[in-house]
């Protein structure tokens, strides 16, 4: 296998341009509306609103202004798959059409998937979604085909102020804890690092600088793998089962007798 | 959390919608009716066999409709096989890890049992001329055998789903793990509430159906404990509920579907002739409710 490969995405320098949604769109050929319906949201500069089986990239546009907006602040967010070590999607998917590629990434193969959506409940991020053209799940695939052919994948190199870093994760963790602590020298010390560790999902292969609680960017603070339940839900269910079966047999017993002897004449 | 109670809030939701509700209950009532027939054809009186039969005759229909509703709500139906084979290699697929995939196999298999315990009630009843099918119907070693197992995986069909909700990212579902415990115990009292109801429209009058009555009785206090149970799990997600949802919860699920059920079969007297039919039906609209009510309110959050 290569080295792991992803995206570090600084949040501070981002600027909002939505070159990386435009460049995402046009590689992958996804439709810039749906069906050609455009919503306006009325949030700020989001009219993408979220990732979806049509936007693999969405640039988020929070406002964090007092309510006289003298004082206040943009935090400005380009989302994406986050490519997890320990993927809840793959886990779950019945299919098997979600696989981890060579790179470490998370790849969903749209000819295999039959639109379960059991991908999409257990992605802890919200990034799947189906795409209503292929009638399949789909999301970010780290533009694997670019990949393959040893470009780097298409809204990184977009990306005017290097929001959006690719590389390896061994070189872009050490480009991340360099640039947090400059901020903090600077006096930004609420930045930090979003899923670079392995104590997230074994870590995100996409990971993030940010300024603020991860809930504020609406990134979940504790995402976990979705069969953290499996084990005490099925011994639950098993118990379950073991009163019904209790009950039944005690409210019908002793009748077993002259069934056996019916089956003895 | 700025006022989120669970990193769940952060999913998005699946769109499982009516067809997903109906499998859940159809699905629920073809493992719970096949259990309970077992039961009776293992544990009750010779004179209950028709009550058995009938137990028999409601899975295989039931697990047809489960599979038509999943195929249906595939965005891709005719790729409704990948769920077995992988499509690239055409080898099974089995990941014992997933619900759903587990759930595939187990629908698969349970459909085949159900299928052949159908033959057999129906061959026993002397309703189909080939005899031969007796010997997989009790009191046969083999049809002992063929009922325990079917039996079985009644509960497995009846439950998994609920574990199939757990093994998820989305708010209720999986911020409980009781969901599986609580769909298995409800399957069981909505099939034995349908025996009794289709059993009572039949005027039969087998001393089994008392010990049916009986039994869902014990269920419904079962089910009311485990959901409430459930409820302090879901802690402060159980917010989620402060709506429309948990209002339906309330009165179509606890006041209808429990209390009241529980109430008539305390006081017979109050509905006479219609009592047990009444209980009944008011169990299996509880049933229903209860899986609208799961299904739809983790959806809109």
């Amino acid at each position: 296998m290569a080295e792991p490969m992803g995206f570090y995405t600084d949040t501070t320098v981002c600027i909002g341009c939505k070159a990386c949604e435009v460049a995402c769109k046009e590689w992958n050929q996804l439709p810039s509306t749906n069906g050609g319906v455009n919503t306006l949201s009325g949030d700020s500069y989001d009219n993408t609103r979220q990732l979806d089986g049509i936007h693999w990239r969405h640039v988020k546009f929070i406002e964090q202004f007092t309510e006289d907006r003298k004082d206040g602040r943009w935090l400005l967010m380009s989302d994406v798959c986050k490519h997890c070590v320990q993927a809840a999607c793959l886990e779950v998917c019945p299919t098997g059409a979600i696989v981890r590629t060579e790179f470490d990434t998370v790849v969903i193969q749209s000819d295999a998937c039959n639109g379960c959506r059991d991908c999409i409940a257990a992605c802890p991020f919200g990034v799947i979604e189906i795409n209503p053209v292929s009638g399949t799940a789909q999301k970010c695939t780290l533009c694997y085909d670019r990949m393959q052919g040893g470009l780097e994948p298409a809204c990184s190199k977009a990306c005017p102020t290097q929001s959006i870093q690719f590389g390896t994760i061994n070189e872009l963790r050490g480009r991340a804890e360099k640039r947090v602590e400059q901020l903090h020298q600077i006096g930004e010390k609420r930045a930090y690092l979003y899923g670079a560790d392995e104590k997230m999902l074994g870590g995100l292969n996409s990971f993030y600088l940010l300024v603020d609680k991860p809930e504020v960017y609406g990134l979940p603070p504790d995402p976990k793998m979705p069969t953290r339940n499996l084990t005490s839900g099925t011994m639950f269910s098993f118990l379950g089962a073991l009163l019904v079966g209790l009950i039944g047999i005690l409210n019908f017993r002793n009748r077993g007798a002259s069934v056996r002897e019916e089956a003895r004449l | 959390m700025n006022g989120i109670p669970s990193s769940t809030y952060f999913s998005a939701a699946p769109d499982w919608g009516w067809l997903v509700v109906l499998y859940f209950f159809f699905g629920g009532l073809a493992g719970g009716c096949y259990f309970l027939a077992s039961l009776i054809a293992l544990f009750g009186r010779p004179e209950d066999r028709p009550l058995s039969h009938l137990g028999y005759y409601i899975p295989f229909p039931c697990v047809l409709l489960s599979a038509l509703l999943l195929i249906l709500d595939l965005q891709r139906p005719l790729r409704f096989w990948h769920m077995l084979i992988e499509s690239n290699t055409f080898q099974p697929i089995f990941k014992y890890w997933s619900p759903m995939s587990l759930g595939s196999w187990a629908l698969l298999i349970f459909g085949i049992l159900s299928l052949v315990s159908f033959l057999g009630a129906l061959a026993d009843a002397n309703h189909i001329p080939w005899a031969v099918w007796r010997n997989v119907h009790p009191p046969s070693l083999l049809g002992r055998f063929i009922t325990a197992i079917g039996g079985l995986f009644g509960f497995y069909v009846a439950g998994y789903t609920g574990v199939l909700l757990a093994v998820t990212n989305r708010p209720i579902w999986s911020d409980t793990p009781l969901l599986g415990m609580l769909f298995i115990v409800s399957a069981a009292s909505i099939s034995a509430a349908l025996m009794i109801l289709l059993a009572e429209k039949s005027r039969w009058t087998t001393p089994g159906l008392r010990d049916l009555h009986r039994t869902d009785v014990w269920l419904i206090v079962l089910e009311f404990i485990v959901l409430i149970a459930l409820m302090i799990s879901l802690g402060p997600v159980l917010r989620a509920w402060l709506s429309a949802w948990g209002l339906l919860l309330l009165i179509g699920v606890v006041i209808v579907g429990m209390l009241l059920p529980l109430a008539l079969s305390w006081r017979p007297q109050w509905l006479g002739d219609w009592n047990m039919k009444t209980t009944a039906a008011l169990i299996l609209l509880g049933g229903f409710l209860l899986r609208v009510v799961i299904v739809f309110s983790a959806e809109g959050v």
